[in-house]
C-alpha cells in the first residue's frame, strides 16, 4: 500500500471547493442547515396562523402581551447583527482588539435578549398564562406562544454559547484575515436569528 | 476558482450602520401600525410588507446574500416558497368547514341511533 506524498508546505486546502461558495465547505453546510431551520419556523408559524383563524375567541396580542419590552429586546438583536458584523469586519481586516470588543458586544446583547425573555415569561405565568391557559380568550394562543418563543429562544442560546466558543478560539487571532470563515459562519446563523425574531415579533405580538 | 472566491471576498463594504438605523426605523413604523390604523386588513398588510423589508435588509447585506452567487439565493428562497405552499395548503382548513360547524343536538343523535 503506498503513501501519497503530502508537501507539507503547501497551504492547507479542501479537497473540492464548492462553486456556490468558494470561501469554505463549512458556509455552505451553515446555509443548508439555516434553510432547514427556516423550514422548521415556517411550519410553526404556519401552524400559529392555522390555529389563530380558527379560533374565534383568539385574545389581541397588544392587551395580552407587553409590547414595549419586546420592542427594545427587537432592538437589541438588532444591535448585536450590527456588531456581529463589525466583528467580521474586524476579522476580515486582522483587527484583533476590534474583533474581540464586537463578538464580545455580541453576546452580551444575545445574553441580555434571553434575561430579558425570561422576565417577560415569569410576568406572564404570574399573570396566569401557562401552556394550557390563559385570562383573555383561546388556551392555544398560550401554547403557540411559548412554543414558538421558546424555540427562538433555544436558538438565542445555542447562539450565545457558538459565539462564545469562537471568541475563546480566536482570542490570539487564529480567526484572522485569510481565516475568517468560521466567524463568518457563527454571523451567518447569529443574523438568521435575528431575521426570524423580526417574523416572530410581527405575527405573533403586533399583528 | 481562487480568483473568484477573492472577488467576492473584497466586495465593497456596505454602511452597516446605515442599515442597522434603517432597521431601526421600520421598527418604529411597525410599532405605529397598531393604534394609528383601525381596518384590520390594512395595518396586517402594512405589517407583514415591513417585517419582510426588514427580514431582506438582514439577509442581503447583514448576511451579504446581495454580493453571493445566485445559487446560494436559491437555497435561502426555497424554504420560502415551501412555506408559501404549506400556508395554501392550510387554507382550506380555516374557512367553512370550521366557522360553520353546529353541534348536532343531543334529542336528534338518540332518534338516529333508535333507527
Amino acid at each position: 500500500m503506498s503513501e501519497a506524498v503530502v508537501d507539507s508546505h503547501a497551504p492547507v486546502q479542501q479537497p473540492a471547493e464548492s462553486p456556490v461558495t468558494p470561501e469554505s465547505w463549512g458556509k455552505l453546510g451553515m446555509w443548508v442547515f439555516l434553510a432547514g431551520d427556516a423550514m422548521s419556523f415556517g411550519g410553526l408559524l404556519a401552524g400559529y396562523g392555522a390555529m389563530r383563524a380558527s379560533s374565534p375567541d383568539w385574545p389581541n396580542p397588544l392587551d395580552a402581551l407587553g409590547i414595549e419590552l419586546t420592542a427594545f429586546m427587537t432592538f437589541l438583536l438588532i444591535v448585536s447583527s450590527f456588531t456581529m458584523v463589525k466583528a467580521l469586519s474586524a476579522a476580515k481586516h486582522s483587527d484583533l482588539p476590534n474583533f474581540r470588543k464586537y463578538l464580545l458586544l455580541t453576546i452580551v446583547g444575545g445574553t441580555v435578549f434571553l434575561g430579558l425573555q425570561a422576565y417577560e415569561w415569569t410576568h406572564l405565568t404570574h399573570v396566569g398564562m401557562t401552556m394550557s391557559g390563559n385570562p383573555w380568550g383561546a388556551p392555544l394562543f398560550g401554547t403557540t406562544f411559548y412554543i414558538l418563543t421558546g424555540f427562538h429562544g433555544c436558538h438565542v442560546f445555542g447562539g450565545v454559547v457558538y459565539l462564545t466558543c469562537v471568541l475563546f478560539a480566536g482570542m490570539n487571532g487564529r480567526f484572522l484575515g485569510e481565516n475568517s470563515s468560521p466567524v463568518e459562519i457563527v454571523g451567518l446563523y447569529w443574523h438568521f436569528v435575528d431575521l426570524v425574531w423580526i417574523l416572530v415579533f410581527t405575527f405573533v405580538y403586533l399583528l | 476558482m481562487a480568483n473568484e472566491a477573492a472577488a467576492h471576498a473584497d466586495h465593497v463594504e456596505p454602511n452597516y450602520l446605515a442599515i442597522m438605523v434603517f432597521l431601526t426605523i421600520l421598527t418604529i413604523l411597525e410599532l405605529m401600525v397598531p393604534p394609528l390604523v383601525s381596518d384590520k386588513l390594512t395595518a396586517g398588510s402594512l405589517l407583514v410588507i415591513l417585517a419582510v423589508a426588514k427580514a431582506l435588509l438582514v439577509a442581503l447585506y447583514f448576511m451579504h446574500l446581495r454580493f453571493e452567487r445566485t445559487t446560494l439565493s436559491v437555497i435561502a428562497l426555497t424554504p420560502m416558497a415551501i412555506c408559501v405552499f404549506l400556508i395554501i395548503m392550510l387554507l382550506p382548513d380555516l374557512t367553512s368547514t370550521t366557522r360553520t360547524y353546529t353541534p348536532v343536538e343531543p334529542t336528534a343523535m338518540s332518534e338516529t341511533a333508535d333507527h
